[in-house]
């Protein structure tokens, strides 16, 4: 059975080139770059360069560039590292469908005396602008807020919220994990930025944060220094040349984002023919060139998802039954004015530029078939 | 993630339907849990002569149904009323622990169907 992977919003399959400079650095940049002899010095050059490439871009200088483990690392370290730095002020706000690593490290602030402020998001998932200002106080630290979300793909305006946040005087953070290559993304539009490289076909286990002039964070992981201090840890050169890599690999192909747009939006209109089903997430420039999300009454994404399988399709859903905590999707509930049946029902593809028009219609007609195989055996009616 | 018996119930299941007619129905769950099960029964002689299911839910509770209704055809509905999950679980083989709860809904639904079933017969 041939895979149709298209689970590419989880991870992206590693680019040979990435590969290839992970296998130059291990090599011939072995030595850790902290040491002072010449293989250090090698190994530090070769870092840096990495380093220089994911600033230029950002339009960031190299300084303003963390590495960490992922996003999951640099989310957390932005978050709570601004925090425990500036502990006079306890307000943050994040909006209600960020990824769960920066839901859980607001909640663990919250269950320590912090006040946060969960914005609402419309119908396609944009977080509410006038709200956004009307709840940023004077002891409001930072606002974080996720760029193109990963389950329903919609991009939020950053410049619209970081010019309300500088205006406020609050520090806007943003996760970007999910758009980084695949939508327009600049140190312009945020005090901190969330990149990893397991979204881009790069190695996974390497992450960065952007980290604007100015801003000092509490580390998370003391040690012996590295990285100004902010995050120790001998630093993985591999995983960093793969991740330039990667980047550089994306930056050849911008005209593949149109490519993939176009099948997107092929997906979403031929699968809304499926009657009774609903896109999730914004449309055109506002959505994830990759991200197709639907959800269909009177089936659940589990079972869909099951039968696709089968097909050798890879997919995702933001059933309960399909996550670890039993809990729906809290992006799908939040944009569907908590409709579990909504959330159950959903489905995610997520494409890649190797995906092809042949794969979709595969696919396409596997979807369909599931569909009507499971409403068929629902006690449902819809 | 599921065993060869749970896919296969899954993919192919013996019961999946409704009885038109039906002598009783019986339904459990609902939608904020993501498993809705609905068992419909015709009575013969006081045993289960035909038992069908329409399940919404994940893999597990699909093929949880259909073993129920295959643990129960046959059966006085005396025997019928005492499956219990564990008997269920039994015969479905290996879960995931998280999985465990939509595996034992079903044979709740069998036993509404089946008090219904007296109910209307007293
Ligand atoms: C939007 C978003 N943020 C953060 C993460 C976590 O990144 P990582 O897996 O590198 O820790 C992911 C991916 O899982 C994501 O999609």
């Amino acid at each position: 059975m041939k895979t149709i992977y298209l689970d590419n919003g989880a991870t992206t399959k590693i680019c040979p080139a990435a590969e290839a400079a992970i296998k130059e650095a291990n090599e011939k940049f072995f030595a850790n770059p902290a040491s002072i002899h010449h293989a250090g010095i090698e190994a530090s050059k070769r870092l840096e360069r990495a380093r220089k490439t994911i600033a230029n871009t950002l339009g960031a200088s190299p300084e303003e560039i963390i590495f960490t483990s992922g996003g999951t690392e640099s989310n957390n370290l932005a978050i709570k590292g601004l925090s425990f730095q500036n502990p006079s002020k306890k307000h943050i706000i994040a909006s209600k469908i960020e990824h769960d690593c920066v839901l859980n490290s607001c909640k663990w602030l919250e269950e320590r005396g912090y006040e946060i402020t969960f914005l609402d998001v419309d119908k396609e998932g944009f977080v509410n602008l006038q709200q956004l200002q009307n709840a940023i106080r004077p002891d409001t630290l930072l606002v974080s807020i996720i760029h193109g979300n990963n389950e329903i793909g919609t991009l939020q305006n950053l410049q619209k919220i970081y010019e309300i946040c500088k205006k406020k005087k609050a520090i806007f953070h943003t996760d970007a994990c999910q758009s980084f290559t695949k939508a327009p993304l600049s140190a312009k539009m945020a005090d901190m930025i969330t990149i990893n490289a397991h979204k881009m076909h790069g190695p996974k286990g390497i992450g960065a944060l952007y980290i604007r002039k100015g801003i000092q964070l509490t580390p998370l992981a003391h040690g012996g220094g590295h990285q100004q201090g902010i995050r120790s840890g001998t630093q993985n050169v591999a995983a960093a040349a793969g991740f330039e890599a990667a980047i550089k690999e994306a930056q050849k192909q911008k005209k593949q984002i149109k490519n993939m747009q176009n099948l997107r939006d092929y997906f979403i209109k031929s699968a809304l023919k499926i009657p009774n089903s609903t896109l999730n997430g914004a449309e055109g420039n506002s959505r994830l060139a990759n991200n197709i999300n639907i959800s269909f009454a009177g089936v659940e994404g589990e079972s869909v998802a099951a039968l696709l399988d089968m097909e050798g399709i890879c997919c995702s859903t933001g059933s309960a039954c399909a996550s670890k905590s039993l809990d729906p999707s809290h992006v799908i509930m939040a944009i569907s004015n908590n409709s579990h049946e909504r959330a159950h029902g959903s489905i995610r593809f997520t494409l890649s530029a190797s995906n092809t028009k042949k794969e979709i219609d595969f696919t396409l007609r596997a979807l369909a078939q599931a569909v009507k195989k499971l409403r068929k055996i629902s006690p449902l009616k819809r | 993630m599921y065993n060869k018996k749970v896919i296969s119930r899954f993919k192919k299941p013996k019961f999946a339907g409704e009885i038109k007619n039906a002598d009783a129905v019986g339904e459990v769950g609902n939608l904020k849990c993501g498993d809705i099960m609905r068992v419909y029964i015709k009575v013969k002689e006081g045993k289960i002569s035909q038992i069908k299911f329409k399940t919404y839910g994940c893999v597990a509770a699909i093929a949880s149904s259909d073993i129920l209704c295959e643990l129960a055809k046959g059966k006085t509905l005396e025997e019928a009323q005492k499956i219990t999950g564990r008997d269920v679980l039994k015969e479905v083989g290996e879960v995931p622990a998280l999985k465990v709860h939509c595996s034992i809904l079903a044979q709740n639904a069998l036993k509404k169907a089946i008090e219904e079933y007296k109910k209307k017969s007293q």
